[in-house]
């Protein structure tokens, strides 16, 4: 590893951790090359076929793009309700029940289709927001577990969104479980010709910035870091930490709702989920690789879906389970996680670089 | 709705309450000793799953059932370990370890799975074996009771026993006086010289334990193969069934025979016209209920007691 001279201690900390990721990517990979020798004479080549995968054609790279947009809404809808100390995992709940809500209002509303669009994603939203604040709630007023209670508000979430599936929206004709179409009209559009690419990208660009804003620029956004990060001293300077709690898991489930919506109408013509999309546990995944910083999300989910619909072409191609994916991305997250990895060599480069600025007398 | 009373007074119910409870019940009592020592350990979810796989594989390729059984423990105690290496000496935060963890184990199961019998779904190919049932001696003779206790999977039984070992192990033994001071106290525990870590990596090994036996049943037991992610959020609800239980090894074996019998109602009423949707849910939201209730009453009591002891005081 090699640094360059003069640099202060703010730089070398960013460099360091922009090594610290590569390196836990590198042993990610390395591992799991180790791991898939087992099952093909030719890893290398499976490999390099996850890596060039996407890049081979425009409907595959555009696919990336796909995938990156619920993973966005996840990773900031996470990132909001986790930025208050809540380990609320009811994203996932939400995202689900929000997807349906949207394509029932796709289905049933009348109006021009732009009004039904928006109308479904704030109800989508709002249905979020009503799932994500149940945990939340309960953890303020009783102190249970948000946790526990988020996971198993899923599984309620999964079954009773199914039944609400059942009554209102399945088509008896249809030979698998799904639901009418949506209205003619109805759905976000599509920019590049065949591919699935829509109008989606715009929506969760506007709701990145508008996180950062609120989470770097607003009074709100202050009020929930400060509580999040010290409650005492929060509650103590006056800051109304319950409403703040309430409301960071009312936003962030407001996030994930509207990314239901947005993942329906923008990638299906018909509801046709059946289990939990795992949305809720990819937000916590990306909210980690992006430091808990929202603005980073967008560059954490390319990488997740990057992976992903590589290994999806590798499984064509050299015939590997992608599901090894899974474990390259939990490697990775353990490893940017791990805070002792690497942290002997960071504590001694630290002081060489101060020793070094001080002997050159330019500690300002 | 009588014919839903009578199946529920049935036996065949009854009987697959506890089947329905072993999991459940070995998953609780290995949260039961992390939480007591201090740790949320939402990894258990994983570790059975990936025990359940290997215990069918060391079942077909190894020595039969039994191995695969003892294969399952010790996977699981690797991959508590594991999750304690990670969290305490490389100091990454606990419950993400977790949940990175539980989201290899879904992804690597059906990797590895894919990779030996070339499906994505099940090992129904594999002939992995099933681990015993047992017919109890004079019990089997009396009738209902009999029915109902009898004919079990060994570790079903298992699982009771665990109940009492771990009752002993916590309240009983030095070793469960420095996992519940770890949890309680861990700066005393130091002072007297004790490792928290140490203590720390002791629960989760025993929690592995119990995890892979639990894993092992779902896979040699309740059914005879490894399916994608068959455990299917039963290591949460053991968590749930842990905070219910207030930490304590019997209360978290009634919660967990509650939502085992919620779970088996739900199997049950199947057969009605009530839509099965709404009896999945069931399990789910009696645990979301359950938990609440305890812990409003728990609010409660506390703010009883304060208000008591302000009196005593003023």
């Amino acid at each position: 590893m090699k640094m360059k001279k003069g640099m202060t201690v703010e730089q070398f900390g960013a460099w360091f951790e922009v090594v610290r990721f590569a390196l836990a990517v590198l042993i990610a990979f390395t591992i799991s090359l180790i791991i898939m020798s087992f099952s093909t004479d030719a890893p290398f080549a499976a490999i390099g076929n996850l890596f060039v995968g996407p890049m081979t054609s425009v409907r595959r790279f555009s696919t990336v793009l796909e995938t990156m947009i619920p993973l966005t809404f996840a990773g900031l809808a996470v990132n909001v309700m986790f930025k208050a100390n809540q380990f609320n995992l009811s994203a996932e709940g939400a995202f689900f029940m929000g997807a349906l809500v949207a394509a029932i209002i796709a289905i049933y509303m009348p109006g021009p289709p732009i009004i039904v669009i928006v109308v479904g994603m704030l109800a989508a939203g709002i249905t979020g927001s009503l799932v994500c604040a149940i945990p939340g709630f309960l953890k303020i007023k009783w102190r249970c577990s948000e946790m526990v209670i988020s996971l198993m508000l899923n599984y309620v979430m999964l079954y009773f969104g199914t039944y609400i599936f059942n009554q209102v929206a399945r088509d008896p004709d249809s030979a698998y479980k799904a639901s009418h179409t949506f209205r003619e009209g109805v759905n976000l559009g599509n920019l590049i010709p065949r591919t699935r690419l829509h109008a989606g990208v715009f929506i969760v660009a506007a709701f990145v910035a508008l996180t950062w804003f609120f989470m770097f620029k607003t009074k709100w956004g202050y009020k929930l870091r400060m509580t999040g990060s010290n409650i005492n001293f929060a509650r103590c300077a006056g800051i109304p930490v319950v409403s703040v709690i309430i409301g960071s898991q009312f936003l962030g489930g407001f996030i994930a709702g509207v990314g239901g919506s947005t993942e329906m109408l923008g990638m299906y013509s018909r509801f046709q989920w059946s289990s939990l999309p795992g949305y809720g546990f990819d937000g916590v995944i990306l909210n980690i690789l992006a430091k808990e910083n929202p603005a980073y999300i967008p560059i954490a989910a390319f990488f997740v879906a990057y992976l992903r619909i590589g290994a999806d072409y590798m499984y064509k191609q050299s015939d590997i389970a992608s599901e090894i994916v899974a474990i390259i991305e939990g490697l990775v997250i353990v490893l940017v996680a791990a805070t002792a990895f690497l942290s002997k060599y960071r504590h001694r480069m630290t002081t060489k670089v101060s020793r070094d600025l001080l002997e050159a007398g330019g500690a300002k | 709705m009588s014919n839903v009373i009578q199946s529920i007074f049935s036996t065949t119910f009854l009987f697959s309450v506890i089947r329905v409870a072993t999991p459940l019940i070995l998953a609780s009592m290995g949260a039961v000793i992390t939480s007591n020592a201090g740790i949320t350990n939402i990894g258990i979810e994983g570790v059975m799953l990936v025990s359940a796989l290997t215990g069918v594989f060391a079942s077909a390729f190894g020595f039969g059932p039994w191995f695969g059984f003892f294969v399952a423990i010790l996977t699981g105690v690797i991959c508590s370990l594991a999750i304690g290496y990670v969290s305490m000496s490389l100091k990454a935060d606990s419950v993400l370890t977790c949940i990175a963890f539980n989201t290899m184990a879904v992804g690597g199961t059906v990797y590895f799975m894919y990779a030996v019998v070339r499906d994505k779904g099940t090992t129904i190919a594999l002939d992995s074996g099933k681990l015993p049932s047992i017919q109890i001696p004079v019990i089997e003779n009396i009738p209902v009771l009999g029915d109902i206790l009898s004919n079990h999977n060994v570790v079903s039984y298992l699982a009771f026993l665990m109940i009492g070992i771990v009752y002993l192990l916590l309240y009983k033994t030095p070793l469960g006086l420095r996992i519940r001071s770890a949890g309680k106290a861990p700066n005393a525990l130091s002072s007297v010289g004790v490792s928290l870590i140490k203590t720390r990596y002791i629960a989760l090994g025993i929690s592995g334990i119990l995890g892979g036996m639990a894993g092992a049943f779902m896979s040699m037991g309740y059914v005879t193969w490894f399916s994608k992610n068959m455990t299917a959020g039963r290591g949460f609800i053991a968590l749930a069934a842990d905070a219910m239980g207030n930490s304590t090894p019997v209360g978290a074996a009634l919660s967990s025979l509650l939502f085992a019998a919620a779970e088996a109602l739900s199997y049950s009423l199947q057969i009605t016209t009530i839509p099965p949707e709404l009896v999945q849910m069931l399990p789910y939201l009696v645990t979301i209920i359950g938990l609440a209730a305890y812990a409003a009453r728990r609010t409660s009591l506390d703010k009883k007691k304060r208000e008591q002891m302000a009196e005593e005081k003023g």
